[in-house]
């Protein structure tokens, strides 16, 4: 029976209660459950431990826990074993009765270790791998040691401290005022300072208020708000506890993206265990506060991640953003004032609170403070998600957490900022992250997704598959947006095809500028970006498709041709299964033919062939 | 070429055999706007759970929602086909659901829907005739480290080559 907490003390005995019972020397296997471990097979991983360790006999001694994502998803499933901090990659379920027997008795099993590409080290521990050991993991921390299924497992390692501290002892002018002080800025995208948008929202007058967490975290590889709900929906929830004492709010929505089961279910039991606990509800901890939270599931549309068209959509209607000029704090859901602000955002809010402004602060460089959780994707080594200070150079991201790109490959560009941010180049590769920089570079923060690119990427394919995704996404409220991206997506296309003609990068210079003045939300104005910087730094790869009619990564496909080399093909025959089309013909070892006629150019038989004898030229 | 339109641009007469035969259990439909308490604000969550229960917005479910919320059809029609997690057409009996996030795309996502569009003769958003699968791409799931990503009625299957393909399908009737 779970009993409702109704004072401040209660809750200081519960947690010591529990605290008292999770004993930190106790042998415990911490299985990583996020999105990513599970594509990679963690469930069956989870069902086999769980199975292992009862027939094992070995239940009382080791604790099983399945966590939230631990960020290094390459290398998932992954398990650590507490307290020694043994870190095994790639397990698969057979592994597990094994792990189980020499765990007991405290050996390492070898093969489960991970290897450090560029020196072939194996590391034990987790805090040694160079991915882990230089990240600052300030929110994103808990996520490997608590069970988001649990609220007690949050509430052992601190959790609702911060909402202690806040009602006890602070006036919610005092919270803003902290707020304010940590220097904490949006971390959706926007970059806007939180203490000030809240205590604009405190100041509005209306008669009710609402907080909102937007996760609708729809930039194309990007996963860290995802894992923050999946790994850690409390400390979400204690930090929207804390934005409504502040601004005076006594419902709030979170609006999840539809493509996250995983979330909207951790989440939504996160808050079913707060409210049994008394930590959502009326009068919560026995204060004055008041506060219910509801999960609203997004209807699978890019465009609602932008504020005003989120709200549209809370309230049942078509997802359309409007001018920026009413502002959401005074007229925002239900034209009453509304404050929000992304999952990340929030996530810091308790640890702004715990640890204090200034020790926050001190983190980070002049105009961007505290960390930024980053997912490091594409053309990487170590893909994941990686936190870390602000002013961290691009460089130690890729080559020291990130441990460089696979395949002895060369570094061609990295994109941030999502569709609406900017390719950075090689050259700008000391830039330090954080706000301010990237925007001067023409890129942007945006929510975080950081993606890695090689030379066998080609930057007018890539702005052109941004461009098309924002088509795509385009509500079609205003007219620069819906029509400049479509003639956008037209002459990148002409110029990815060969068909392109001197005055195009111009045109798409002017375009881009009409767009950026008169587009009616940050969509249409940011979707230029992708567009500039890459003209801005390889406008050589522009050149190149227009006038030589060549694509210099070979990836556009009209320009380039598949052909087998008859000297290198053994005729085994691999190619031909693989080809939809039927363009490949020949007999049994012998040498193949490809009928460029026929050729969809898909690609099929390159990958089919072990003996690299289909070209692209 | 990709289409860049996903499910709602697909409104080929032949891809809905099933649709006339279709028995649409309105009582579920009732049902559901009841457990949303008759609220027009929670429309999105209404055709949400109608899309999950029968696999598609059928035209009569739809009715009945314009009826029991007393809303025009055709703010029903514009939510219906301004979100992508609606479709107006019955779905085939397995989703595929190919990822082309950022990651994938430079990891040859696009190769991997262009082989199932030629091997199952439907572009993306679309259903094969024989209702064996839907076809449709996603703009990133978020399993990153996997890329390309090929996803089956929930399924992953990561770091997938266009020669692997036929043998996934295979698994599924």
């Amino acid at each position: 029976m779970i009993h409702r907490i109704t004072s401040i003390s209660k809750l200081r005995d519960f947690r010591r209660c529990l605290q008292k019972e999770r004993d930190g020397n106790r042998l415990s296997v911490t299985l990583c459950g996020g999105t990513g471990c599970l594509a990679s097979g963690a469930r069956e991983v989870a069902n086999a431990f769980r199975r292992e360790l009862k027939k094992q006999h070995v239940g009382r001694e080791v604790v099983f826990r399945e966590s939230g994502c631990h960020g290094f998803c390459e290398r998932g499933p992954l398990v650590v074993i507490r307290p020694e901090d043994i870190f095994y990659q790639h397990i698969h379920p057979r592994d597990v009765p094994e792990i189980v027997a020499e765990t007991i008795k405290g050996r390492i099993i070898d093969r489960f270790l991970y290897v450090d590409p560029p020196t072939k080290k194996k590391t034990i521990h987790e805090g040694e791998i160079p991915f882990y050991n230089l990240q600052k993991r300030l929110v994103f921390g808990s996520n490997g040691q608590i069970d988001p299924k649990k609220i007690d497992d949050y509430i052992a390692v601190g959790g609702y401290r911060a909402l202690e501290k806040v009602l006890s002892e602070m006036t919610p002018e005092a919270v803003i005022d902290e707020i304010k002080k940590s220097g904490l800025r949006g971390r959706g995208g926007g970059g806007f300072p939180t203490g000030a948008k809240w205590e604009a929202c405190r100041r509005a007058s209306g008669r009710e208020k609402f907080v909102i967490c937007n996760a609708d975290e729809g930039d194309p590889g990007a996963y860290m708000d995802r894992s923050l709900l999946e790994g850690n929906p409390h400390s979400v929830i204690e930090g929207m506890l804390i934005g409504a004492y502040a601004i005076g709010s006594q419902e709030g929505h979170v609006y999840v993206r539809n493509e996250y089961p995983l979330a909207v279910e951790h989440l939504t039991r996160a808050i079913d265990q707060a409210e049994e606990h008394g930590l959502l509800g009326r009068h919560i901890l026995g204060f004055e506060l008041s506060f219910t939270i509801k999960v609203n599931r997004g209807g699978g549309a890019f465009v609602c991640g932008e504020s005003t068209a989120l709200m549209a959509s809370l309230e049942g209607k078509i997802g359309e953003p409007r001018a920026k000029y009413i502002h959401t704090v005074e007229h925002g859901l239900w034209e009453l004032p509304s404050n929000l602000n992304n999952v990340e955002t929030w996530a810091n809010v308790p640890i702004i609170i715990n640890q204090g402004a200034e020790v926050y602060s001190a983190l980070g460089t002049a105009g961007s403070k505290g960390t930024k959780i980053f997912s490091l994707v594409g053309k990487i080594n170590n893909t994941g998600l990686v936190e870390v200070p602000m002013g961290i150079t691009l460089r130690q991201i890729i080559y020291e957490i990130g441990g460089g790109i696979p395949g002895g490959k060369r570094f061609k560009a990295i994109q941030t900022g999502g569709p609406s941010g900017g390719c950075i180049p090689e050259s700008l590769l000391d830039l330090p992250v954080d706000f301010d920089r990237l925007q001067e570079v023409g890129s942007m923060m945006g929510s975080g997704g950081m993606i890695v690119m090689d030379e066998d990427t080609c930057m007018v394919d890539m702005a052109r598959y941004f461009v098309r995704f924002l088509q795509g996404e385009s509500c079609g409220k205003c007219t620069p947006c819906r029509e400049g991206l479509q003639q956008m997506d037209e002459i990148l296309t002409r110029i990815c095809e060969g068909k392109g003609s001197k005055g195009d990068i111009e045109l798409l210079e002017d375009l881009s500028q009409v767009m950026m003045e008169t587009s009616l939300c940050a969509l249409g104005s940011t979707a230029p970006n992708p567009v500039l910087s890459t003209i801005r730094y390889f406008r050589d790869e522009y050149e190149a498709h227009i006038k030589d009619k060549r694509c210099p990564a070979r990836v556009c496909k009209e320009l380039i041709t598949y052909s087998v080399d008859p000297d290198k093909c053994t005729g085994c025959g691999a190619c031909l299964k693989a080809c939809p089309v039927d363009a490949i013909s020949g007999e049994r070892k012998q040498p193949h033919r490809l009928d460029e006629d026929r050729c969809v150019k898909c690609g099929a038989c390159y990958d089919a062939c072990k003996f690299e004898a289909v070209c692209v030229e | 070429m990709a289409n860049i339109y996903p499910s709602k641009a697909n409104h080929t007469p032949e891809a809905t055999p099933a649709k006339k035969l279709m028995q649409v259990d309105l009582e579920a439909v009732c049902e559901i706007i009841e457990k949303h308490g008759f609220k027009e604000s929670s429309l999105i969550g209404i055709l949400q759970d109608i899309q999950a229960r029968m696999n598609f917005l059928p035209r009569k479910a739809l009715f009945q929602v314009a009826k029991s919320l007393d809303i025009p059809l055709t703010r029903i029609y514009g939510i219906a086909t301004f979100y992508k997690a609606f479709s107006l057409e019955p779905r085939g009996r397995h989703t595929i659901l190919v990822c082309l996030g950022t990651a994938c795309h430079v990891r040859g996502g696009p190769r991997i829907l262009d082989y199932l569009e030629n091997r199952l003769g439907v572009k993306s958003g679309g259903t094969t005739r024989d209702l064996r699968f839907s076809l449709e791409r996603v703009n990133c799931l978020g399993a990153c480290a996997l890329g390309p990503l090929l996803v089956v009625d929930k399924k992953y299957h990561g770091g997938i080559k266009a020669n692997k393909i036929d043998s996934i399908l295979k698994k599924y009737r």
